[in-house]
């Protein structure tokens, strides 16, 4: 079977979040965060890395690591929609909002607690190399999950203005998890070829970890239901244009360049 | 094996340039943390002779960590100092951990003060009991670990970590990413110095 649009689905979500929390390099809200914020990134663009390499060798040809971060266009990034949003409060279009860390811890938080479970579980992958990407990654995950689920508490539990924005943060973002549980033929397949896990089998794991936290830190799950993103079948936010005009935009203009 | 590597009696010349190899890379130190060497670390796992040439066989520590790449070269520039053609290698499995760091290197990081990594649950405990960490997995077992895993999914470390300039065990975490993704920043409560945590990894 073709592995390759698994693979690439799985470093796409790696690649997507690592590049928009790298956004904050520079700009944390204090020296400490900001040197998390860019750490995180380093392991998820090193995941994505890993998992592109992988790929390009399947392919072969001319396609390598760099050709798919930098020259595929927005439909044919299969990440979740939930990664590629701005860090704020909902913006539509070209609208601009000043980066909230409530949003970006929410939303580390609900991936990397999905993200411990599919790595643990794709140690026993029958890919021998995605099987090793995954441990390595799952450690690195468990520390994702560690930072963010702290702050979710300290934030949640804090005072007026930080609960009511991670609130705020938790009503807007958990409608996107919806995606992570629906069916798609990539997943199935590879998951009939005993490469891939079956994420809707997390969900009960997933909630665990989502409930404990949120009762910490004295939030309010949102009830389910609405829209349904598709960014794993390519269908994107138009967020996801602005990410990749951004990180595209070098390596488009000097194809080749080294420094 | 090249055709200038082979020489009349090609094991044993071989044997004496990958030990060559062992002596010469004993002195390559981690770029960032320059008192221990690659090999004391784990990141250096093997070196061996191909049919095309002398391979040396590293695995990468975090998946993010820009030493990577530094570490590859200062390999390829020491073994080229000493004449000695090879390539490098990255194996990812079985996957780098804390646990390999030596004795000898911990003492060595605790002078240089960085507190050295505590065992990994992994090690500790029967955790993820499915696979060791340095040995063959063991099939598609998924046993015991489901339980005993809800504690370790964001419960990483909980021994207190001991000051490396006063030896306090009187200290606190000030950030879970230190300068490097591979150390947490911490402070002693009792001698109030910073200081760097080698994260159990």
């Amino acid at each position: 079977m073709d592995r390759t649009p698994y693979l690439l689905h799985l470093a796409d979500n790696a690649l997507i979040l690592g590049q928009r929390n790298a956004e904050w390099c520079g700009h944390g809200p204090v020296l400490e965060e900001d040197i998390a914020l860019a750490n995180m990134s380093l392991d998820l663009i090193g995941q994505a890395r890993l998992l592109y390499q992988e790929v390009a060798k399947d392919r072969g040809q001319d396609c390598t690591e760099d050709s798919l971060a930098y020259f595929r266009d927005t439909a044919a990034f299969r990440n979740y929609t939930l990664l590629e949003l701005p860090h704020s409060s909902p913006v539509v279009g070209y609208g601009h909002a000043e980066p909230d860390y409530g949003v970006t811890i929410v939303r580390n938080f609900l991936y990397s607690a999905l993200m411990v479970l599919v790595w643990e579980a794709l140690q026993q992958s029958k890919d021998k190399t995605l099987a090793a990407i995954a441990e390595k990654s799952f450690k690195e995950t468990r520390y994702h999950l560690r930072h963010s689920r702290d702050w979710l508490v300290r934030l949640g539990d804090g005072t007026d203005e930080s609960h009511r924005r991670m609130q705020e943060a938790v009503d807007y973002l958990y409608g996107f998890t919806q995606e992570f549980w629906t069916r798609h033929p990539v997943e199935e397949e590879a998951v009939q070829a005993g490469i891939g896990v079956d994420v809707s089998g997390l969900r009960v794991d997933w909630d665990e970890i989502v409930d404990s936290a949120l009762a910490e830190a004295t939030l309010r799950k949102p009830a389910e239901g609405g829209y349904v993103s598709q960014g794993k079948f390519g269908h994107h936010s138009e967020h996801l244009d602005y990410v990749l005009h951004e990180m595209q935009s070098l390596a488009r203009a000097h194809p080749g360049a080294t420094w | 094996m090249s055709e200038h590597a082979a020489p009349i009696s090609p094991g044993q010349a071989v044997n004496e340039v990958v030990a060559r190899a062992w002596r010469v890379l004993d002195s390559v130190t981690d770029p960032e943390i320059p008192v221990v060497s690659l090999k004391e670390l784990g990141v250096l796992r093997d070196i061996r002779q191909d049919s095309d040439g002398i391979s040396v066989v590293i695995t990468p520590t975090y998946s993010g960590c820009p030493a990577m790449h530094q570490m590859e070269e200062d390999i390829q520039a020491a073994l080229v100092r000493e004449g000695i053609a090879a390539k490098v290698v990255t194996q990812l499995a079985p996957v780098w951990t804390t646990d390999w760091i030596t004795e000898a290197a911990k003492q060595k990081l605790l002078d240089y003060g960085i507190a050295p990594p505590h065992a990994t649950l992994h090690g500790q405990s029967g955790e993820n009991a499915g696979h060791a960490a340095d040995g063959p997995r063991a099939g598609s077992a998924v046993p015991i670990r489901i339980k005993a895993r809800r504690q370790s999914l964001h419960e990483v470390d909980s021994a207190p970590v001991v000051c490396p300039h006063c030896g306090s065990e009187n200290t606190t975490e000030t950030s879970h990413f230190g300068s490097t993704a591979c150390k947490a920043l911490y402070r002693c409560l009792d001698c109030r110095e910073p200081f760097d945590y080698f994260k159990p990894f």
